[in-house]
């Protein structure tokens, strides 16, 4: 395709350059194909299948000669009250989620590369990092452990403080911290890794200048420290950019048991898209949700590589 | 800090150093960090060996007042559907992890090629899975036509190749193998494939552990795909075989008119308790947790070099 992008030879045909090109570089190609075939099929043809979403489809006639029905599958997502709710709960947790995890694993980066006791620190960051390796499965049923009605930990407590035990499953206000606490306890270890690195390669001239001039350690934190992390937190910003689009349902379907009690904060598009699946007959319909989510996965990562962008012109992906 | 500057002959990063108490004070609070992690885990351990009535008695606790071992014991003896989700999972992960590694290795290396012309096109394409995806919907049908589901290859398939994969792999090739190195390999008659596998594949060890651990890892937690596309109990996966467990239960104790009727009794009695519940996330998450620790130099070596030139 853009082989012909090349530097331009008039007497060279383009079939001669392809031909040309090929034969120096064909094996690259090849390397390329695997990933590239996988790309195609699993990433990009979902994509087609968004047309769907404008069609009143029939798995009988197929993308091809299902009827047009414009935006009517997009009416009923519209019309229910389910919209504002869904919206509102996937970008306010996602917000959450990147912006305190990159404050968070900072500062845990910061004290680690303070403390100076040989050994342990290798093994406290170790054990840090050990809730990102666990399922999410496993996390609810660590969750389960503490919130049981009979038997978890939590009420256990209470009833030892004479008061009585929560149904925790239909006790709306705990959940949206616990999610975002559990999100941070499971990450934020794995996450400041890369800030400890690359703390480490910081130039200890400027430690050393700093000193000499009476800076004491906040101020270095404050001035030499930041300043240098500001590239790698832009970075992390981005790659984390990703996740917006493919929230992790685990957290709002598994970790709460699916409690209906407690959708009006914990449901967000993904799970609601998941339900559809499930029970939904109309695949127009499921498609239209999907596109909704994708759309506004999208305006999301606008948002943030905006900030980026702010933030380190140079580090914004567009 | 004025006292310590007076020691000149001490390392520098010895004289810079924040207060002992400080020090202290940073020690304690992370320690009190790492009891969070720990602490869940010697629960659930706790619950998986205690009898079924000090649970009922003295409810969850960290220390069991009686211990019993009968949970890992019923599920070694009965528990055939435990030995095929491992073999599923076991298999799944293995294979998932060479494909996707390969595949991706591949594709960063034709990236990390400056001279190849349609490099631009080849890194377009994984940026924009990074924007746009199709969802759910469009993918089941398109692995429903595909013939994947019910299979072990949806199992595999899913999700092993990924475009910030790709970008950590590429990055690290470009900085950690000097471009003249492959060039002088090439003139002395070395095809791309020979500079791929002798000298890209060995130089970039940490980075191909490194993505090698994220899919290991995301695959021996998916519960989700299994959840979604597998039927067949000979193919579900260990923690997908957890959560449906989780999901049997909460459906009958949140049911009670189907809780109360006979049926509904037996079917509660026949279910796992919760020791063997707690059992089944120990034997699904130990294996893990035995494994990381080895891997962490390499994907600390990794993730850096990876991400710091994204």
């Amino acid at each position: 395709m853009s082989v012909s992008v090349g530097q331009a030879k008039p007497k060279k045909s383009l079939p001669d350059k392809v031909i040309r090109h090929l034969k120096r570089h064909w094996q690259l190609h090849v390397l390329a194909l695997p990933a590239l075939a996988y790309m195609i099929i699993f990433n990009y043809f979902p994509m087609f299948g968004l047309v769907m979403a404008f069609q009143d489809f029939k798995v009988s006639t197929g993308f091809f000669h299902s009827k047009f029905v414009g935006l009517k599958n997009f009416e009923f997502l519209f019309q229910s009250n389910n919209i504002w709710q869904i919206t509102r709960n996937t970008i306010l947790y996602n917000v959450a989620f990147i912006i305190l995890n990159m404050v968070f694993s900072v500062l845990l980066a910061m004290v680690f590369n303070e403390i100076y006791v040989r050994g342990y620190s290798k093994v406290l960051q170790t054990l840090l990092i050990m809730p990102n390796f666990l399922s999410i499965t496993v996390v609810a049923l660590i969750v389960y452990a503490f919130l049981a009605q009979q038997g978890g930990v939590l009420n256990q407590l209470l009833r030892a403080m004479g008061q009585s035990g929560k149904n925790w499953y239909a006790y709306v206000p705990i959940w949206p911290p616990l999610i975002v606490v559990g999100y941070l306890w499971k990450n934020v270890g794995y996450s400041s890794i890369v800030y400890v690195a690359s703390l480490s390669g910081i130039p200890q001239e400027h430690y050393e200048a700093a000193l000499l001039d009476g800076a004491t350690k906040t101020q270095q934190a404050r001035y030499i420290t930041l300043p240098y992390l500001r590239t790698i937190i832009t970075i992390q910003m981005i790659l984390n950019l990703g996740g917006l689009i493919r929230g992790d349902i685990g957290w709002f379907q598994q970790v709460t048991m699916d409690s209906p009690t407690l959708y009006p904060v914990t449901d967000v598009i993904d799970t609601y898209v998941y339900r559809a699946l499930k029970s939904m007959a109309n695949p127009g319909m499921n498609a239209a949700v999907g596109m909704y989510q994708s759309a506004v996965g999208f305006v999301l990562v606008i948002i943030a590589n905006a900030i980026v962008r702010k933030v380190d012109e140079d580090s914004a992906l567009f | 800090m004025a006292k310590e500057k007076e020691v000149v002959d001490n390392s520098f990063a010895k004289i810079n150093r924040v207060r002992p108490v400080t020090n202290v004070i940073f020690t304690v609070i992370l320690s009190l960090l790492a009891l969070t992690t720990v602490l869940p885990m010697v629960l659930v351990f706790t619950i998986s060996i205690s009898t079924s009535q000090s649970l009922k008695d003295a409810g969850y606790s960290l220390f069991p007042t009686e211990v019993s071992f009968t949970a890992y014991e019923s599920l070694f003896k009965t528990g055939s559907q435990l030995l095929d989700s491992y073999i599923v999972t076991i298999v799944v992960t293995i294979i998932s992890t060479i494909l996707g590694v390969t595949m991706m290795a591949m594709y960063a290396y034709v990236l990390s090629n400056k001279r190849f012309t349609p490099r631009r096109v080849y890194t377009f394409i994984p940026f924009v899975t990074m924007l746009f995806s199709g969802g759910l919907v469009p993918s089941y049908m398109v692995n429903v036509k595909l013939g994947l589901p019910n299979t072990i290859w949806i199992l595999i398939l899913t999700g092993i190749v990924g475009a910030f994969n790709i970008i950590i792999l590429r990055t690290f090739i470009t900085s950690t193998i000097p471009e003249e190195m492959m060039d002088a390999a090439q003139i002395d008659g070395a095809s791309e494939f020979t500079v791929f596998f002798k000298i890209v594949l060995p130089l970039a060890k940490a980075g191909l552990a490194t993505i090698g651990l994220f899919i290991m890892v995301g695959k021996w937690n998916d519960w989700f795909t299994g959840f979604l596309y597998i039927e067949n109990p000979k193919l579900i996966p260990l923690q997908t075989m957890l959560s449906r467990i989780q999901k049997q239960i909460d459906f009958i104790k949140n049911n009670a008119n189907v809780a109360n009727t006979p049926d509904g009794m037996a079917l509660l009695k026949s279910m796992p308790t919760e020791q063997t519940r707690m059992a089944i996330l120990m034997l699904t998450t130990l294996p893990i947790l035995c494994v990381y620790p080895f891997f962490q130099r390499y994907f600390i070596q990794g993730l850096t070099i990876g991400s710091v030139k994204g």
